[in-house]
């Protein structure tokens, strides 16, 4: 495997909750993000799963240092990056770029294409020199298969495809590292979701790039990932290959997870045995002891609840033993028979 | 319109017919449906697909008569409840039927919900407006409508705002609402799409139970082709404002007789794809004010023809390969027994 290009070790975010106008008392706080390890290599993508509010964006936010750690590290090529500041700050976040979700509201109305694609340069010259701007911002435009003549226009000129392109092209201006994509396509019609897939797998070789990929869509990020990292409540529950993952996942999470998700094929629907979780997510302010999956977790035993299980290898045979959070990490006995 | 269908039509309890609908905007007008039918019989589940923007949202609202107007008209076609048109019937009688026999659920339950008002009240409220119920008893409905929905400790939380609950948990309020005077049929548009997939499973769980208990019929909208293939019997493909293809859901996955429904199945990502580009359907949908002329796919088609550039394709029958009538299904493309069989 490659060399780890990120690595993330008990990182931290917490988002703390006040009460009170004039003098803000701390009554507690959002455990967004608690205590999430994984490395990122060179050249992969790692895709990033879980459901609403589990922290995907958070992390992806305190990677990108738009948000500060509450504790833990990150490193990039083996430098500590979540605490730096100023000039160091800005040459490190050159190389760790974004790709948002809405390409509605994520692209300012009022610059035009060519000033949005060009905007990085502003804050990083030496990356394209004044005069060559232009020159950098159409070639982004031809790269990511928009006509260069429309460096011109405004974002409402296009459709949410050709804008999420456009928030690429911008994500690739300083030549970055690493792309960190939040969502990159569930704002897009089916239809058009398949070019930008296309379109970041064939960047990703041109330029060697690393991804790290957010999304709800499964089956998607199974397409675009080499290992997938699952995470519940704040918490990373499993970390894997993709086929780790989708064929031999031992969390009940991720098994809930991946039953929950419809297929696109009708064929043996009625056999198909699903896990239904009852209840719901519990607040990441007040999460549960323990194991945060426990509420809703068929499996919970005592122990779950006075005992946070930590993510390591099972000792399991061949493709089960992979990192899981779980007291008892078992592959699904039931498979799916459809096929 | 086949013979077929319109004999079928009396079974039917919504049937869609013809249906035009176009908006006055400041740009021109947006045909934004242009001839659609369908229709849904009891205990039946018809699923209608479409990218955005594809007119599922406003066919829905016309049967519903919630459309806006203006800008919004109907400017032709039928909308036949049991056989009588919504349409033409006298108000009286047609907000009868809108109101207790055909219910909506919405995607998004928190705006379709009023913040200042309880839960139970505004539960009850269609007990004490149409059933002319005391404020005491419309509460006890609210309270057994949200046991029903399986909203836990439904007692203690009938005074509850519809802030203090989850998506999921309003999405079960929506569907809670929508039941209250046992309807023959629900139109849940994107009722999910709002919401992780395992309380998306949750809901469309609670939904087909419900749907069979009272033997209820569902038109589910959605763009989730995953969502159509568990739950849907019958299949309305929409483009562009009109319906392209419709099929039971088994012959719709297993043979599309339309390229846009082909594309579509063929950009799910398949697991021998890996590391391979995905499909992708070329181009862009079309703006609806400069719909293309002839089949409003033909740009982005692969098997395009002059013919389809110059000549609309109707919905017309679809045959097997030794020439006998498919039941239900319908192809608008020129092309569909090469796109069926080809
Ligand atoms: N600035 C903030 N202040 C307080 N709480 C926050 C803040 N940002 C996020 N949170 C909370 O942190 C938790 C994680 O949020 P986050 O946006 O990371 O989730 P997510 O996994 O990206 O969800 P989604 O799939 O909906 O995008 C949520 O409970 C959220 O409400
Ligand atoms: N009130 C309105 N005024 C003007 N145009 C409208 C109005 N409501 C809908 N439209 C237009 O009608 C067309 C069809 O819209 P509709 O909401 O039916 O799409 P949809 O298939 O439901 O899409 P989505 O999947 O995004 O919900 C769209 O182009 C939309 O812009
Ligand atoms: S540790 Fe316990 S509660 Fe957590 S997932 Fe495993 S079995 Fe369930
Ligand atoms: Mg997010
Ligand atoms: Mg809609």
């Amino acid at each position: 495997m490659a060399e780890p290009i990120l690595e993330v070790r008990n990182l931290v975010k917490y988002f703390p909750l006040t009460q009170g106008v004039l003098f803000k008392r701390q009554i507690g706080a959002v455990q967004a993000v608690d205590g999430i390890s994984f490395e990122l290599h060179k050249g992969e993508t790692l895709g990033i799963v879980g459901e609403s509010g589990c922290g995907k964006s958070t992390l992806a936010k305190v990677l990108m240092s738009l948000e500060r750690a509450t504790a833990g590290e990150v490193l990039f090529k083996g430098e500590e990056i979540s605490r730096l500041k100023g000039a160091a700050l800005k040459a490190v976040r050159r190389n760790i770029q974004m790709v948002f979700q809405d390409p509605y509201t994520s692209l300012n109305p009022r610059m035009t294409v060519g000033d949005i694609i060009g905007e990085p340069f502003e804050i990083h010259p030496e990356v394209a020199p004044k005069g060559d701007r232009r020159k950098a911002v159409q070639d982004l435009l031809d790269v990511v298969g928009l006509n260069p003549e429309y460096i011109n226009r405004y974002p409402h000129q296009f459709s949410g495809g050709q804008r999420q392109r456009i928030g690429i092209a911008r994500g690739l201006a300083l030549k970055p590292e690493i792309i960190i994509c939040d969502e990159p396509v569930s704002a897009l019609d089916v239809s058009v979701q398949a070019q930008v897939i296309n379109l970041l797998e064939q960047l990703q070789g041109e330029f060697d790039l690393s991804y790290m990929f957010i999304a709800h869509d499964l089956s998607i990020v199974r397409h675009i990932s080499d290992r997938v990292g699952v995470m519940y409540l704040g918490k990373m529950v499993e970390i894997g290959s993709d086929e780790q993952i989708y064929e031999h996942a031992t969390h009940p999470y991720t098994q809930a997870l991946l039953s929950a998700v419809p297929v696109p094929d009708p064929t043996g629907r009625e056999g198909r045995e699903r896990i239904i979780l009852s209840g719901d997510i519990p607040s990441p302010a007040n999460p549960p002891s323990g194991c945060r999956f426990r509420t809703r977790c068929w499996k919970a035993e005592e122990r779950c609840s006075t005992e946070l299980p930590l993510l390591a290898v099972p000792s399991l045979e061949g493709p089960a033993a992979h990192e899981s959070a779980c007291h008892f990490a078992a592959e699904r006995e039931v498979e799916q028979s459809a096929a | 319109m086949a013979k077929s269908e319109e004999s079928a039509a009396g079974a039917a309890l919504l049937q869609v017919d013809d249906l035009q609908v176009e908006f006055v905007t400041r740009d021109g007008v947006a045909r934004a449906v242009n001839g659609v039918s369908y229709s849904v019989g009891a205990g039946e589940t018809l699923a209608v697909l479409g990218e955005s923007g594809s007119g599922k949202s406003v066919t829905a609202q016309a049967v519903m008569g919630i459309l806006d107007m203006p800008p919004g008209r109907i400017t032709g076609g039928r909308v036949l409840y049991r056989g009588q048109d919504l349409l033409t019937m006298p108000e009286e009688q047609r907000r009868r039927i809108r109101g207790r026999k055909i219910a909506m659920i919405f995607q998004d339950a928190l705006s379709a919900l009023n913040p200042v008002f309880s839960v139970g009240w505004q539960l009850g409220e269609v007990f004490r407006v149409h059933e002319g119920m005391s404020k005491k008893d419309s509460l006890r409905r609210a309270v057994e409508l949200m046991d029903r929905v399986r909203i836990p400790a439904a007692a203690q939380r009938v005074n509850d705002y519809p802030h203090q609950f989850s998506g999921g948990m309003r999405q079960r309020i929506m569907i809670a609402m929508a039941l209250a005077l046992e309807p023959d049929l629900i139109i849940a548009d994107e009722p999910t799409t709002a919401l992780d997939v395992t309380v998306q499973a949750q809901v469309m769980d609670l939904l087909a139970e419900l749907q069979a208990e009272y033997n209820m019929g569902l038109i589910l909208i959605t763009h989730d082709l995953g969502v159509v293939a568990d739950v849907a019997d019958k299949i309305a493909v929409m483009y562009a404002g009109r319906i392209v293809e419709t099929a039971p859901v088994h012959e719709l996955y297993a043979g599309p007789a339309h390229p846009y429904t082909k594309g579509l199945l063929r950009s799910i990502p398949r697991l021998d794809q890996k590391g391979q580009d995905l499909y992708a359907i070329k181009g862009l949908p079309p703006s609806l004010l400069h719909i293309p002329d002839g089949c409003a796919f033909n740009p982005r088609c692969e098997r395009a023809a002059d013919r389809c550039r110059a000549e609309l394709p109707l919905l017309q029958a679809v045959l097997d390969e030794d020439g006998a009538d498919l039941p239900g299904r319908r192809s608008a493309c020129h092309f569909w027994k090469e796109t069926l069989h080809g």
